[in-house]
């Protein structure tokens, strides 16, 4: 994983390891100290990580190999360089970048209505922007090319670094620098033991810390010949552990919210108290699914009715709170169950969810014949367009039983057109209107007519709108007076909530309204998985947060004049050098501290001569 | 409920007295600082080490370091140079490290404090001045009770956690910040004292803003809001704002001292000369930790609040789920939170790569805290979404 951009004079061997390769991008911390060490740092031992592509790009020059070869090395090049922890800051600056135009310019996914608004404020740049995704920015092929790249980045320098940090794992702390008191910190002193006795000691101080301890070899040799009487130490791997469950993790993150995306689905149900729905693709008036899920067997088998409705507002009218009671079951074969659902607490059915996302008014409908029959009757929903329910009614009957006329035998059907007001008041400037959300005083005002609707034709209509292209409007009699164009009907009063006079001496009824929800059902299996990846987020970094990796070295040599060994002559006062050091390249306050406590626990201990304790116990 | 409008007034009230003892706190650490150390500097040019190795001093290097303005006089500072002067420094960091024990010096928190001490235990300068900080630690205190009586008092008043508009947010914020600077005083035994002007300049600057500005009465929470993720989506959220808002504080100090440095190792190159500021403004520059330490103290304050929003961000996508249907919408609050989430990212990744230490490092940090300000004013207030909880008209 080499970093072409990085200076190569990095020493090589502690610091490829202190950390894992990517983020030694350039001379660290401990550049300068490492420098004081002593030559041995340097080239001794493997080349590891960041080294080992330099070496195979040499190897497969374009000249020894070909040209295909060549492309194999470009490849691989531009592969370190996506992996390299340059290029993932890059990534992420152009991601956070990315994501500004998606807060200020108005997003269809958000709010179509206000994309439409700007192009018609902006006629000119709106098409333009509308070219480069601008309204549908987290859509947009070139913010998925960004995340795109970022994740392929962190995947490719993750495979890497989880092999590394398995090696560390499994491996020994790296062998000690020639001089480790010229690092930083780093202390000498001197103490009557043999070399090999202070290496004890220091072993036996380290390992009460719980460092992990690789002692040099007996007989082991210094690169210069001298015997090595060394030990590393090194402590605090978890936090290398945690870095990558953290970005192991983003990695699973992302991919649940792919993975949702293609198996969840979603749909919009309008249903009126005592009715239901079942969870099937043709009972939704609204529904969108992932490309990889199957509309026949795939939604969950749930059926759903909705008991009563509940609404409650405050005196002003703001709504306080709105709760449908239903009865479900999960299953065909699956008992009823009751629950509640409100806003904020959705009803869980498997992997689906089913919230309540808005309410109104469905007056009730009678058409009657001349001697009184039922020709129609039903509910009809009415589209809220305030905050006290005011709301537009449309009402189309197809099957009126009136003969057609004309010599096209152009049906004669029947259409309403009204405005639903709750809490009915009469305003002197504005007529009627509704003052409050609840139906404490139910009102209607109609418009009728008759002629074709077009709805047996094959093509689709809104429900919600009427095309009198080729009807005419009716004159009313009701509850104002006769022969008018609109009737204003009062639903709790059965005097005054019939309209007569219909062709064919048909009367229409509004005999009553109930209230009807809006449910969406939402189905994301993948949630789960995303919010477990999510938790895992926040473990590792914690862990890689608090943790501090650190190495402790420590040398001892014989005190120039004196042999090593075991003569008499050792026991003279300073035997020994002993030399400690270290580095940590996550926490330099806190280690000199530690390095600091080490040191002198090591001096206690090396003050306390073991031959001494040795042989007091053969007295005994 | 009905609002309680007897504690609704007490938390007004408690509020303006907040500002009045907060700003008096600021002045007492304005003065000691400023003061704090004429009576040696004057006259000599203030000059200090140069670290030509900035990351690479430990703790001992710190109490060194600051030791060294002392020393100023006599000319030494400027001959100093990393490699050279570490053995020296070394035996009287072990001196000093000696005392607090393995246990304590291995806890992350004393070591955090180790690195923010700018000085022994006993700040030099004239015996008043002393008293002039402490005087401004015991208002700070003062002023935090009665910021906790605001708070607690509009809490009960509105029988709700009192975060529910933006004032109660800019309010909690700051209080999360003096919070956290009165427990790193604690824990340093008042040798972090001189970040105490630098923290209660935006303290008091943010809190007269929100006591104006975004300042609304007392009422309830409109319906969407009204969920138990509010408490812990907004506390966490609130919790990381308020360290993030120290870190940019270290940031800017660090900018400043890291400038000062650098002028200084122009004039012992024999680059350029002294300037009159220079001399004149030396006492307070050198009265700031180095600007090795101060990169550090930025990184580890954000260190501390990155995981708090990262779990703030995570706890509001969980609420989205239950409230809308959807963890993530890209509505424009949850843009601006993941915005802020990626740039602090990239400040780590710069600071794990060392060559993106120091100033460019600054620059993110800085980048970040901007981030955090769009998503909490500008996205409230000028740009809507579904998050149009402001409570502002
Ligand atoms: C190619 C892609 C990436 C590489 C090579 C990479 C590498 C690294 C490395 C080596 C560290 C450890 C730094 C240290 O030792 O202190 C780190 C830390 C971190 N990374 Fe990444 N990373 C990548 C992508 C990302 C992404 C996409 C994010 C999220 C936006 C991210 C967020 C973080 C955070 C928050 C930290 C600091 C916390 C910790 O130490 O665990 N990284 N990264």
């Amino acid at each position: 994983m080499s970093q072409p951009t990085a200076p190569t004079t990095v020493p090589d061997d502690v610091r490829a390891q202190a950390s894992p390769p990517p983020s030694q991008a350039s001379g660290g911390p401990d550049a300068a100290a490492l420098d004081a060490v002593g030559p041995d740092v340097r080239g001794a031992g493997p080349v590891r990580g960041l080294g080992s592509a330099r070496r195979v790009s040499a190897r497969w020059g374009p000249g020894r190999w070909g040209p295909a070869r060549w492309v194999i090395v470009r490849i691989r090049r531009l592969w370190h360089q996506l992996t390299s922890m340059r290029t993932a800051l890059l990534l992420l600056f152009l991601l956070a970048l990315a994501a500004v135009p998606g807060s200020l310019l108005p997003q269809r996914s958000l709010n179509p209505l206000k994309v439409e608004q700007y192009f018609r404020d902006h006629p000119s740049l709106a098409p333009a922007l509308d070219r480069v995704s601008a309204f549908n920015v987290f859509g947009a092929p070139w913010f998925a090319a960004i995340y795109l790249l970022l994740f392929i980045s962190l995947i490719g320098c993750l495979s890497a670094r989880v092999r590394w940090h398995a090696r560390a794992l499994v491996g020994r702390p790296p062998r000690a620098p020639a001089r480790p008191s010229r690092l930083t910190g780093g202390q000498t002193w001197d103490t009557a033991l043999t070399p090999p006795e202070a290496i004890e000691a220091a072993r036996v101080v380290l390992r009460r810390r719980r460092f992990r301890l690789a002692v040099a070899a007996e007989g082991a040799t210094r690169p210069d010949g001298s015997p090595d009487f060394s030990v590393a130490a090194e402590k605090g791997y978890l936090r290398e552990t945690g870095n990558l469950i953290f970005h192991i993790a983003l990695v699973l993150m992302l991919v649940g919210v792919g993975l949702g995306s293609w198996f969840g689905y979603q749909g919009t149900v309008l249903v009126i108290t005592g009715d239901g729905f079942a969870n099937t693709l043709v009972s939704y008036d609204q529904f969108s699914r992932g490309r990889l899920v199957d509309p026949a067997g795939g939604l969950a088998p749930f059926s759903l009715t909705m008991e009563k409705f509940t609404a409650s507002y405050q005196p002003t009218g703001q709504p306080a709170d709105f709760r449908a009671t239903v009865a479900y079951a999960s299953g065909l074969r699956e008992p009823t169950r009751v629950a509640e659902i409100r806003v904020n607490h959705p009803l869980a059915i498997g992997s689906a969810k089913i919230y309540l996302i808005g309410h109104g008014y469905a007056p009730h409908f009678v058409l009657r014949d001349a001697a009184g029959g039922v020709v129609w009757e039903g509910y009809q929903p009415c589209t809220p367009r305030d905050a006290m329910f005011t709301s537009t009614c449309t009402l189309k009957i197809g099957d009126t039983g009136l003969a057609p006329t004309g010599p096209t035998r152009e049906p004669r059907q029947l259409a309403f057109s009204g405005v639903f007001t709750p809490t009915t008041e009469l305003d002197r400037a504005r007529g009627y209107v509704s003052t409050y959300p609840a139906a404490n005083a139910p009102g209607l005002t109609l418009t009728g007519y008759v002629g074709n609707l077009h709805i047996n034709e094959g093509i689709p209509q809104n429900v919600y709108s009427l095309d009198t292209r080729d009807m005419r409007q009716l004159r009313l009699n009701g509850p104002l007076g006769d022969d008018r164009a609109a009737q204003v009907l009062a639903l709790n009063n059965p005097k005054q909530r019939t309209v007569t006079g219909l062709p064919g001496g048909m009367s229409l009824e509004a005999d009553g309204v109930r209230e009807f929800a809006t449910f969406q059902t939402k189905s994301d299996p993948f949630k789960g998985w995303v919010l477990v990846a999510a938790i895992a987020i926040i473990c590792g970094l914690l862990v890689s947060m608090r943790v501090r990796r650190r190495r402790v070295w420590v040398r001892a040599r014989p005190a120039a004049g004196t042999g090593v060994g075991t003569g008499a002559d050792a026991h003279a006062a300073a035997a020994t050098i002993v030399e400690i050091g270290g580095l940590s390249r996550s926490d330099i306050d806190g280690f000199a501290a530690e390095l600091r406590a080490i040191a002198l626990d090591a001096r206690a201990a090396m003050e306390t001569d073991p031959r001494l304790v040795d042989s007091n116990k053969q007295e005994l | 409920m009905p609002v309680n409008s007897g504690l609704a007034a007490l938390s007004d009230h408690f509020l303006g007295a907040t500002m009045v003892v907060y700003a008096l706190a600021m002045l007492g650490y304005a003065a000691e600082f400023a003061f704090g150390r004429f009576g040696r500097t004057s006259g000599a040019p203030a000059v200090e080490p140069v670290m030509s190795s900035p990351s690479s001093a430990g703790a001992a290097r710190l109490t060194a370091s600051e030791r060294v303005p002392a020393m100023a006089g006599a000319g030494l500072g400027a001959a100093e140079r990393s490699g050279e002067v570490d053995g020296g420094v070394d035996g009287g960091g072990v001196d000093g490290g000696g005392q607090g024990g393995p246990g304590a010096m291995t806890d992350p928190a004393a070591a955090l404090a180790a690195a923010m001490a700018g000085d022994s235990e006993h700040p030099p300068g004239p015996a008043g001045v002393r008293w002039i900080g402490r005087i401004a630690v015991a208002l700070t205190a003062l002023g935090w009770l009665a910021q906790v009586g605001s708070v607690t008092a509009r809490g009960f008043a509105a029988h709700r956690v009192p975060w529910g508009n933006m004032y109660e947010f800019s309010s909690m914020i700051t209080l999360v910040a003096v919070s956290t600077y009165l427990v790193m005083l604690a824990r340093t035994r008042a040798r972090v004292r001189w970040l105490g002007v630098f923290v209660m300049f935006p303290v008091v600057l943010y809190l007269g803003f929100a006591g104006t500005v975004l300042y609304v009465a007392v009422g309830p929470l409109v319906p969407a809001l009204n969920s138990y993720w509010l408490k812990i989506h907004v506390a966490a959220a609130i919790v990381a704002s308020g360290v993030f808002m120290l870190s940019a504080v270290t940031t800017v100090l660090y900018l400043l001292k890291d400038r000062w440095e650098n002028q200084l190792a122009a004039v012992a190159a024999g680059r350029a000369g002294a300037s009159a500021a220079m001399r004149k403004r030396g006492g307070i520059m050198m009265r700031l930790p180095t600007a090795a330490v101060l990169d550090r103290i930025t990184y580890r304050v954000i260190g501390l609040a990155f995981p708090i929003w990262t779990f703030a961000v995570i706890a509001g996508a969980i609420w989205a789920e239950a409230a809308w249907g959807r963890y993530w919408g890209w509505d424009p609050k949850e843009t601006w939170s993941f915005i802020t989430w990626v740039i602090y990212a990239a400040y780590l990744h710069a600071r794990a790569t060392a060559g993106w230490k120091g100033n460019r490092a600054a620059a993110i940090s800085l980048l970040g805290f901007s981030a955090l300000f769009v998503d909490y004013y500008l996205v409230n207030l000028v740009i809507s979404g579904l998050h149009s909880y402001a409570g502002v008209n």
